[in-house]
């Protein structure tokens, strides 16, 4: 295991999740995070197919790298990258046809996902196919880390279920809590990944960004005089 | 003629792609620093919209739906599944060429949408234009409709999102909320007052 997981692998699989994750630091995918989150089963689904994507796509543009012509290569990546969503799109209508439907358009939203856009245009397109894979399943676990987060929250506060299952008893069949309604709306996911940033930024202080105007403090000039 | 106009209107404010199906987020929060750069992308995204989702209505009712080929005499043939990459392809293909014209004929305003034109292909709020188009199954006036109402709504948000930021930049905000943080919280209260519009009957 050791020997397959070597210290460049092991960077790049582990990386993402915190330091350097896609949503929380480097701005990407936050289109279908917002979008499909309201339940754990959708957001589980959609984590899973976009990793698989992203993984495949890094890889197989990563293996041909060297023979793209740079002025075509948005549009070869951009084919590689949608046949790969067809796929992923076609097995789900097989064999998860509800949560195709839930999804609706953002399984083939994936295409334009700017994680899979990204990692194929910076990543993958300089590095070796398995490291560019590794990349790739890293990059999709730290967006699946966030998605998963968002729609626990979003569920069990919601509707008091998680992934269908009740956890909280609602007051309407004659349990304690008070659903939030709020929460199954769109703008709670917006308060949510802010509030993640924020928590992950505060942990980090590195990752924070820097004041355009700062504050200046009176204090001082007050002709001094104390 | 009442139902395109109420088609128009949800699709600028209930259905806003940016504020009630977060489309286009990442250009959305990258972009919204000043007012006169987000004006420019609003216009690009509005001008790419109303072509492609015409166009892919088209081919998708001319070449890729279910018996759409018997006017070729080849029944029974359903290419739906290709649509996915078809869309792109004509948003790609569409993007270059009006990157084309534009600077060809139009050379201010290329000038002045520069790097967004091309970035435009990756913006996702285009492609779920399209697909959203297909989805509900709109006839050709009804896609040009909905392409100018939800490129005009995106527009709209993104303008108002960066005249919010630009205000924002004074105020007082703890070190770890600073840029990104921020910015989500005022995307989400945004989002909120646009909620207000669902209870438009129409």
């Amino acid at each position: 295991m050791s020997e397959i997981l070597n210290d460049e692998t092991k960077k790049v699989l582990t990386e993402p999740l915190v330091d350097n994750n896609p949503i929380t630091l480097q701005v990407l995918g936050i289109c279908s995070a917002l979008a499909v989150t309201s339940q754990m089963s959708t957001s589980l689904i959609m984590a899973l197919a976009l990793t698989m994507v992203t993984a495949c796509s890094s890889a197989a543009i990563s293996a041909i790298r060297n023979h793209i012509p740079s002025s075509i290569r948005i549009i070869v990546q951009m084919t590689i990258i949608a046949s790969l969503v067809i796929v992923v799109d076609q097995i789900l209508k097989a064999f998860a046809y509800e949560v195709s439907k839930q999804l609706s358009v953002f399984v083939g939203l994936i295409i334009t996902n700017c994680i899979v856009m990204g990692r194929a245009e910076g990543y993958a397109m300089k590095n070796p196919p398995l490291e560019s894979f590794m990349d790739g399943i890293g990059n999709g676990l730290g967006y699946s880390l966030i998605l998963i987060t968002v729609s626990f929250i979003r569920e069990s506060l919601g509707s008091g279920k998680l992934l269908g299952i009740e956890v909280f008893k609602l007051t309407k069949d004659g349990g304690w809590y008070d659903p939030n309604g709020l929460m199954l709306l769109p703008p709670s996911a917006f308060f949510i990944i802010g509030l993640i940033i924020w928590g992950v930024r505060q942990w980090k202080p590195k990752q924070a960004e820097k004041a355009d105007f700062k504050i200046m403090s009176i204090s001082h000039g007050e002709g001094g005089h104390h | 003629m009442e139902a395109y106009i109420s088609l128009f209107i949800k699709a600028v404010f209930i259905e806003n792609l940016a504020l009630s199906f977060f489309l286009g987020m990442c250009t959305f929060i990258a972009v919204s620093k000043k007012i006169s750069t987000a004006m420019g992308l609003g216009i690009a995204v509005m001008m790419v919209q109303i072509i492609t989702v015409p166009a892919n209505n088209f081919i998708y009712h001319a070449l890729l739906k279910e018996n759409a080929l018997s006017w070729m005499g080849i029944t029974g043939v359903d290419l739906s599944f290709l649509a996915l990459l078809s869309c792109i392809g004509v948003i790609a293909a569409l993007v270059q060429i009006l990157e084309m014209i534009l600077d060809k004929f139009f050379p201010a305003l290329y000038h002045a949408l520069g790097i967004f034109l091309p970035l435009i292909t990756v913006n996702c709020a285009i492609l779920a234009g399209s697909l959203f188009m297909i989805e509900r199954d709109y006839n050709l006036p009804e896609s040009v409709v909905y392409g100018v109402g939800s490129g005009f709504g995106w527009a709209l948000a993104i303008t108002v999102m960066a005249g919010v930021r630009e205000k924002l930049k004074y105020s007082d905000i703890p070190a770890g909320l600073q840029g990104l943080g921020i910015t989500f919280i005022t995307a989400g209260l945004m989002s909120l007052g646009f909620m207000a519009f669902s209870g438009i009957q129409l």
